[in-house]
């Protein structure tokens, strides 16, 4: 603890906090009134989302960079903040085979109606067109 | 390398150590934990968001969050959570300057950030459960819903104590300007729910 003590009272290092957080601070409200307009509007839905993701990532930037003092840290403390997003795009590559089988069931869907009580066979299973009593 | 090289054959001192820093060595050795915890933590975060995203996606009778959620309460939560992010780095400005009521008083205010976005939440999850007749058990949209909110509601819940532990630590006066090092790992935590529930807001609420 003293390690941290003597080190955080060091002046230079404490010098470089002097962030101005007022304009941050308006940075970030503004962002969060332009996703809120955006919310409002009846925008096409790519557009939409995409502009929501956009302005949401922007403010967890902002806070990562001034609130986290990041942009002021050392390239290693970076590693560490990047490495999960990395991790967590890997793993969205990876839910990938997931969607894709559940999204051509919801977009393939008219390939086989169901009738009401008989019981929905899966995709693999079912009977090709033509190659019924065969 | 050189450097760390010669402090480690320069033995404990640990001040020593810290002015001579190697690339691998943030400010303390404080920091790099809580950095890491938060690593983990956004990993956890981001499974989850991303879970979300793949049943979302997959589902075609997923509802509109508009018809269950209203934005205004959140917006305002989203709100008091930046003000209180604000509030923090003007605690941590200052105890950095040897300015204790300065700390105090922005410390408090942070505190009271946390307890009304907790308020707000339970006022809004007791208005979910209640009138919109939501549960955790009913379907996924509303078992995503409260495991991404709640798991971030306990986030907050421990910020508000931990914050709690260091204004009564600074107002008794064993926190000193000296271990200002201890108020900016809590702010790093802090900002790191404020930044949470900024993606939170946007995935579940907005789009």
């Amino acid at each position: 603890m003293t390690t941290q003590a003597a080190v955080s009272a060091n002046p230079v290092h404490a010098e470089h906090h002097e962030t101005n957080y007022i304009a941050v601070f308006i940075y970030l409200s503004i962002l969060t009134a332009v996703e809120l307009g955006v919310y409002a509007m009846s925008l096409p839905q790519i557009l939409r989302v995409g502009l929501l993701v956009a302005l949401a990532w922007a403010k967890a930037v902002i806070v990562a960079m001034y609130f986290m003092h990041l942009v002021m840290e050392r390239r290693a403390l970076w590693m560490i903040a990047i490495t999960p997003m990395v991790l967590v795009t890997f793993l969205c590559f990876m839910l990938l085979p997931d969607l894709t089988t559940r999204l051509w069931t919801r977009f393939d869907h008219k390939i086989k109606v169901p009738v009401s009580g008989e019981p929905v066979a899966p995709p693999a299973a079912q009977v090709p067109p033509g190659a019924n009593g065969s | 390398m050189s450097e760390a090289a010669a402090i480690e054959t320069h033995g404990h001192e640990t001040v020593q150590v810290d002015q001579l820093e190697t690339s691998l060595t943030p400010d303390n050795s404080g920091k790099l934990g809580m950095w890491v915890f938060l690593a983990g933590d956004a990993m956890t975060f981001g499974a989850a968001i991303a879970a979300y995203g793949a049943l979302r996606i997959g589902n075609p009778n997923w509802p509109s969050p508009a018809a269950y959620l209203g934005i205004t309460t959140t917006a305002i939560m989203t709100f008091i959570l930046i003000c209180s992010s604000v509030t923090m780095v003007e605690a941590l400005s200052g105890i950095q300057h040897g300015n204790m009521s300065k700390y105090k008083n922005f410390m408090a205010l942070t505190v009271l950030g946390g307890v009304l976005f907790l308020g707000m939440q339970a006022f809004e999850w007791h208005h979910l459960l209640g009138e919109k007749g939501m549960s955790i058990k009913r379907d996924l949209f509303d078992a995503t819903f409260f495991i991404l909110t709640g798991f971030h509601g306990c986030h907050v819940f421990g910020g508000v104590v931990y914050n709690s532990v260091l204004f009564i630590r600074g107002a008794t006066g064993k926190l000193t300007p000296a271990k200002s090092g201890l108020v900016e790992i809590a702010g790093l935590y802090w900002h790191f729910v404020d930044l949470v529930w900024i993606l939170i807001f946007t995935f579940i609420y907005l789009i």
